[in-house]
């Protein structure tokens, strides 16, 4: 009798977990409750690595920014890059006039840059594998999830020079002061700025490499999608859409993915990743 | 007697016929170009509204930087000074140069903001936090892409920290609502640094010395303006559109 009470309230505490978890998680659409949810929300970790970007993400316990490197990450670990090829569903992103939409070539250059970054020996996981379009929290919580991760967000721009690529690291963000040591998801980014400045100067020093014309270093910029992921994260930039055809931005995108996995491999060798989100390297 | 009267008849029949199809095709054109003459949108009679009082002649003329696109496809910005007669009153000048600026310059190609867009009001909180209220015309005429929607929302802070210094930071609502991003990129949901005295944290830039930071609102670079000479006074485009 004692153990089925003790069973019955282990079982009530899960389900009242569940449902705390679901409605935390659970994609709202409402600018209101999103914002409250946004509020409330801490970055979730979670040791297990995803296969697929169509996962929901896990809710876990949130865990202090402070704590070592070194205990977290065992060195088995691979690094796990998130791509993301923004846009997609109802939101085509830029169009050209020539019919050129950035939510597909984006997808294209995706899956182009997931091939060779594994022959490079990274894990690689999209944020979407169609034409749909998951929330930015979404997106976001596909990197959040992973222990050694990095984020790279790719786009088409409807301006620049044709033929250019342009990387930007998030602008600043106060930085985190929570006696806790949880990190706000609203601005997650802020303990990987520095990081993801390393990541965003060599992925542009190697594209420039090939796409002469392109900056120096990466720019920075106010990019909703970076701002609530909590790992070394950049957004690419290609110009433009307004090529007349399409195969004037195909042609990128064997040089674009080589040049993704250089820098992101670059990185790999010069940065000791965190081991958990918050501790910047 | 029938017979007598009958080509009078048919005379007065083809007559009045002849007039009708003259009259029925002076009607038609008429028709067409009434129909031509399109009342004005929603948007345009509240732009023009909004617009009315914007300047006013009576005040005294200063020099007004407008930060405008310039570089290789526009990619940076310069700072452009005109006359321009303006208040003293921070709200009502502020309005005078976000109007004048969404005016433009004549040369489309120095454009940071589309033509189409309108400021439908202006506040300004006792913080010195500026609320600019555009219409919808900013968000869906603006080229999407990170880099064109950080300038125009460069273009629009630095044209007011040069000009109303009462304005420290930015809140930029479409039509009266907050948004997530201007065109799908630029993060809205918090304030835009405006004045440089704006503390600003900075994270370590131990390694991030490499990254430039030409236009960005939040990490103001150092001393752009010596980068940026003043050109020429330009000639503006009509502001009332």
């Amino acid at each position: 009798m004692l153990l089925s009470v003790k069973n019955a309230a282990w079982t009530g505490g899960i389900l009242c977990a569940g449902l705390l978890t679901a409605a935390l998680f659970s994609p709202a659409k409402s600018a209101s409750l999103g914002s409250l949810r946004n509020a409330l929300r801490v970055v979730p970790h979670s040791p297990s690595t995803r296969a697929s970007g169509q996962d929901t993400p896990q809710a876990s316990s949130p865990i202090p920014a402070t704590q070592s490197p070194s205990s977290q990450a065992p060195a088995s670990n691979p690094f796990v890059v998130v791509l993301d090829p923004a846009h997609g569903g109802a939101d085509p992103g830029a169009r050209g006039t020539g019919g050129i939409r950035e939510s597909d070539i984006v997808l294209d250059f995706a899956v182009q840059t997931k091939r060779v970054l594994e022959a490079y020996g990274f894990q690689v996981i999209q944020t979407r594998q169609g034409n749909d379009n998951p929330t930015f929290d979404d997106r976001s919580s596909i990197a959040n999830a992973q222990r050694r991760a990095l984020f790279i967000t790719i786009h088409i721009a409807s301006t620049g020079l044709p033929g250019t690529v342009r990387v930007y690291v998030n602008s600043d963000l106060p930085p985190i002061t929570d006696p806790a040591g949880l990190i706000p998801w609203d601005r997650a980014q802020a303990g990987f700025l520095a990081a993801s400045h390393k990541l965003g100067d060599l992925v542009q020093g190697s594209l420039t490499q090939r796409f002469k014309g392109s900056p120096d270093f990466s720019q920075i910029a106010s990019v909703r999608q970076l701002r609530t992921t909590a790992a070394p994260a950049i957004a690419v930039e290609i110009s433009s859409v307004t090529v007349e055809e399409r195969t004037s931005l195909d042609w990128m995108a064997t040089g674009f993915a080589e040049a993704i996995a250089q820098g992101a491999s670059a990185f790999r060798a010069q940065s000791p990743m965190p081991a958990a989100p918050g501790v910047s390297p | 007697m029938m017979e007598r009267w009958r080509p009078l008849l048919i005379a007065g029949i083809a007559f009045v016929l002849t007039s009708s199809a003259i009259y029925f095709a002076i009607l038609r054109k008429h028709v067409k170009t009434t129909a031509r003459v399109r009342p004005p949108t929603e948007e345009q009679a509240r732009r023009e509204l909004t617009q009315l009082n914007s300047v006013n002649p009576g005040d005294a003329k200063e020099k007004v930087k407008l930060f405008w696109a310039a570089g290789a496809n526009g990619s940076t910005l310069t700072p452009v000074t005109i006359d321009l007669p303006l208040a003293k009153d921070p709200v009502q000048r502020s309005r005078q140069i976000l109007n004048t600026l969404l005016a433009g310059p004549v040369d489309t190609d120095l454009r940071t903001l589309p033509p189409e867009a309108a400021l439908l009001a202006f506040y300004l909180l006792p913080d010195g936090t500026g609320i600019a209220d555009f219409s919808e015309s900013l968000a869906t005429s603006i080229p999407s892409g990170i880099q064109s929607e950080q300038l125009a929302a460069d273009s629009i802070t630095r044209t007011l920290e040069a000009n109303v210094p009462q304005v420290k930071q930015l809140k930029i609502l479409i039509h009266g609502q907050e948004v997530e991003t201007l065109a799908g990129h630029l993060d809205l949901a918090g304030f835009l640094a405006v004045s440089r005295e704006t503390p600003v944290p900075v994270p370590s830039p131990a390694s991030g010395k490499g990254s430039t930071s030409p236009s960005s609102p939040g990490a103001k670079p150092a001393a752009p303006e010596s980068l940026t000479p003043d050109k020429a006074p330009v000639k503006l485009a009509t502001p009332d559109r």
